[in-house]
């Protein structure tokens, strides 16, 4: 009798709900610190970050005009997909940082928790956010925050699981739709994470994950008009930083500075812009002041 | 028709002849001497000089807001700072008709405005954050919200004095203290307002007020300050988000817009009418979120253009300082000829120009008020801020046609909408991508009631709750 041949899986990257690899064609060696090699993964080229914009462009108005509520039941199913894979993303995360399987296993805990503190926050941030305005006219004044748009992330390198939760719970639990370039060393969990999503309801392109280079890839969303937030949380290199933030410039993209941490309700702030709607209250109420 | 016999406002501000830079409580003269005049636009005359802030004097600033901040304004108790805000705002109100009437001299808007928006306006915005100053913590931003540091504003010459009042107040009452820079064509009201913070005896370096153009600009956003917030153009804008990168400094910007105003089929015509006449026309159009392109529904928009012309007919263009003025002078000859500019691509592009016989004042810049008929979406004068009394008038059929017009610009600053049924409203509102949506009314403005745009009008809001983000670390 001969050993049984372990099945290994193909790391493919997560757009628009399906699983491709690298339109490019190119993959790279992924190892834990230690050195082993664990797998190849696909090297994400511009046509990927591309496609993946398009995907989250795509997704966006329909994502963001589901109920908070709906929203809310998503998120909280991709905790418990997580919740039933925890071992398994104990395993891969152990291998990708190199931590003690009971440290792994508590990682992969926190992250199921915050997406399920991320789901509760769905039918919630607008009324903290936002609220009536007591303008001094006979008027009644709205503020409610709503989503930028579609949000581009580097995901933390040091931190592949809990670290990508924060890139992409926030922003999607906003409304937004969301492109995640996963930890460049680490992407492993990130890109198993997307099998997670992708029976989780999530409609496909709300969350696409990448797997590639920083330096390479992170400078086509930064530059992509398409894009209108940008998350440099995971950019190590403080002068790619810079220059991904003058790009960003060109078409006045919202970012997200590298360092600036995960506070919950900062990051639904973050992603979010205010809308002010007018309304005449009372019979008196003419066109306008001026004439 | 009745003729209107001109009613001139008869104060007259104490306007001195020569005005230096405000740093450190004190009035002084550039490092280098350098001096400019400024203009009344509506009859080309000088106003004043004014000391022209270099590189030098913008350190010198930074520097005393810095040591102020650190020493004085940022140690001193919520309460005590919004006593000096309460303390602002009511001198405003008092010296309300002296910078109304400079505000019309020094930029050629009507008196009508200055004194019934602008200064009141002004005047409400430190009322309104005053009271924030003790309260910050109850602002839903962390338990312990802490200033920014130092400030450096950039305000546009369109509201001088209530641009000011956006920019100061709110980041007074979050503890930090300011350089701003006028624009270069309005200093006037600023440097009142300078006399007014030693009157209120504001500690020295709260406020600095530095006059000069955009190299002086530059210079307050490259300098040692902690936070940019401008107001202004796309082009500047874009170029000052750039010039902040990788640095620590945080910014919020206003900039362009190119408002939709639409009238569906079943709106109140006549209230309307009147919304898109103070939408395009209020402040001679120079105005950010000014509604320069009506969308009115294919069905009504022969009656709603001819009630619009008839209406614009009406309004009386000139002397700035005549009560009855409803619009008064172009800013500047610059933007004189930009509107020119712009309007002619309208007309070579096949647009067909409308204009209201009116006599124009024969010194001075002026332009009649503008309405262009078959626009087509790809037009420049559909798609470009114009910052003048020109109105675009597209038409539609569908709602959804509506909003896919509305939409379609890079910008996102505000829209208008006309019906009289309420779930209309709603659906156009939550679809229309923009900062502010006035529904039946336009260019309303409140401290409490937040302002800012989407895409590339900006981000970062000014009043309300949500203002108070741009001045704190959080």
């Amino acid at each position: 009798m001969s050993e049984r041949l372990r099945v290994k899986k193909t790391y493919k990257l997560y757009v628009g709900g399906k699983f491709p690899r690298s339109e490019s064609g190119r993959s790279y060696p992924v190892s834990s610190p230690d050195g082993t090699e664990l797998a190849n993964a696909a090297l994400a080229s511009r046509k990927d970050a591309r496609d993946a914009v398009a995907a989250a462009r795509k997704a966006q108005r329909p994502w963001a005009g589901q109920t908070a509520y709906l929203r809310g039941q998503i998120l909280y199913r991709a905790a418990e997909m997580l919740e039933g894979r925890a071992g398994q993303f104990a395993e891969e995360l152990a291998d990708a940082t190199g931590a003690a399987p009971d440290a792994a296993l508590g990682t992969v805990e926190a992250a199921v928790d915050r997406l399920v503190h991320y789901a509760g926050w769905t039918d919630k941030y607008a009324s903290v956010l936002g609220g009536a305005n007591p303008v001094a006219g006979p008027y009644f004044n709205h503020t409610t925050p709503e989503p930028l748009g579609v949000v581009a992330a580097v995901a933390p390198q040091d931190d592949p699981l809990l670290g990508l939760v924060d890139a992409f719970a926030p922003a999607i639990a906003a409304g937004n739709t969301v492109v995640v370039l996963a930890s460049e060393d680490r992407p492993l969990p990130a890109l198993s994470l997307g099998e997670v999503l992708a029976t989780s309801d999530l409609p496909g392109g709300v969350v696409n994950l990448l797997s590639g280079k920083v330096a390479e890839v992170a400078p086509h969303l930064a530059s992509h008009a398409d894009v209108n937030g940008l998350d440099l949380t995971g950019v190590r290199d403080a002068d790619l930083a810079a220059s991904l933030e003058a790009a960003a410039a060109e078409t006045l993209k919202v970012v997200r500075r590298p360092g600036k941490g995960a506070d919950a309700l900062d990051l639904l702030r973050q992603w979010t812009e205010y809308k002010t709607v007018w309304h005449p209250a009372g019979m008196a109420a003419g066109a306008g002041g001026a004439y | 028709m009745f003729e209107y016999a001109p009613a001139p406002e008869s104060v007259r501000p104490p306007i001195k002849e020569h005005y230096g830079l405000f740093i450190g409580g004190e009035f002084t003269d550039a490092e280098d001497g350098a001096v400019f005049k400024s203009v009344n636009p509506s009859t080309e005359e000088a106003l004043f000089t004014v000391a022209e802030a270099g590189e030098a004097d913008v350190a010198k600033a930074v520097a005393a807001a810095r040591q102020a901040q650190e020493t004085v304004w940022g140690p001193m108790s919520g309460a005590e700072r919004g006593k000096y805000l309460f303390r602002i705002a009511r001198l405003l109100q008092e010296r309300a008709r002296e910078f109304a009437v400079a505000e019309s001299m020094d930029n050629g808007k009507p008196i009508k405005e200055t004194r019934d928006f602008d200064v009141p306006t002004a005047a409400q915005h430190f009322f309104y954050h005053a009271g924030w100053a003790d309260k910050l913590a109850y602002a839903g931003l962390g338990a312990d919200p802490r200033p920014l540091g130092v400030v450096g504003q950039v305000i546009p010459w369109n509201f001088p004095l209530l641009m000011l009042a956006w920019k100061i107040a709110p980041a007074l009452a979050c503890g930090n203290t300011v350089v701003l820079k006028p624009a270069e064509t309005t200093p006037l009201t600023a440097l009142m307002f300078a006399e007014l913070c030693q009157e209120a005896d504001l500690p020295p370096g709260v406020v600095n007020i530095l006059p000069g153009a955009g190299a002086a600009g530059a210079a307050v956003v490259n300098s040692a300050v902690d936070k940019v917030a401008f107001t202004g153009s796309t082009a500047v804008g874009r170029a000052i988000a750039k010039a902040v990168a990788g640095s620590r400094k945080k910014v919020t910007l206003e900039l362009g817009g190119k408002a939709a105003n639409i009238v569906f089929d079943d709106a109140p015509i006549d209230q309307a009418v009147e919304g898109v006449v103070n939408g395009i026309f209020f402040n001679q159009g120079h105005v950010c979120c000014a509604g320069s392109r009506l969308l009115v529904q294919e069905s009504v928009a022969d009656d709603v253009l001819a009630r619009l012309k008839a209406r614009v007919e009406t309004l009386r263009v000139g002397d700035p300082l005549d009560k009855n003025t409803d619009i008064g002078a172009i800013n500047s000859a610059e933007q004189l000829a930009r509107i020119r500019a712009l309007a002619e691509t309208g007309a070579g592009e096949g647009a067909d120009v409308w204009q209201p016989a009116c006599d124009l004042p024969e010194r001075g810049f002026w332009f009649r008020p503008t309405v262009f008929t078959g626009v087509q979406q790809s037009m420049r004068i559909a798609q470009e801020e114009i910052f003048g009394p020109v109105l675009s008038v597209l038409t539609f059929r569908t709602p959804d046609e509506a909003i896919a017009k509305a939409n379609n610009t890079p910008y996102g600053l505000s829209a208008g909408v006309w019906t009289e049924k309420g779930s209309k409203i709603l659906w156009a509102a939550e679809r229309l991508r923009a900062g502010v949506v006035w529904a039946n009314t336009f260019n309303q403005f409140d401290a409490a009631s937040p302002f800012g745009g989407l895409k590339e009008s900006g981000y970062g809001r000014e009043g309300g709750r949500q203002g108070l983000e741009a001045y704190l670390d959080v």
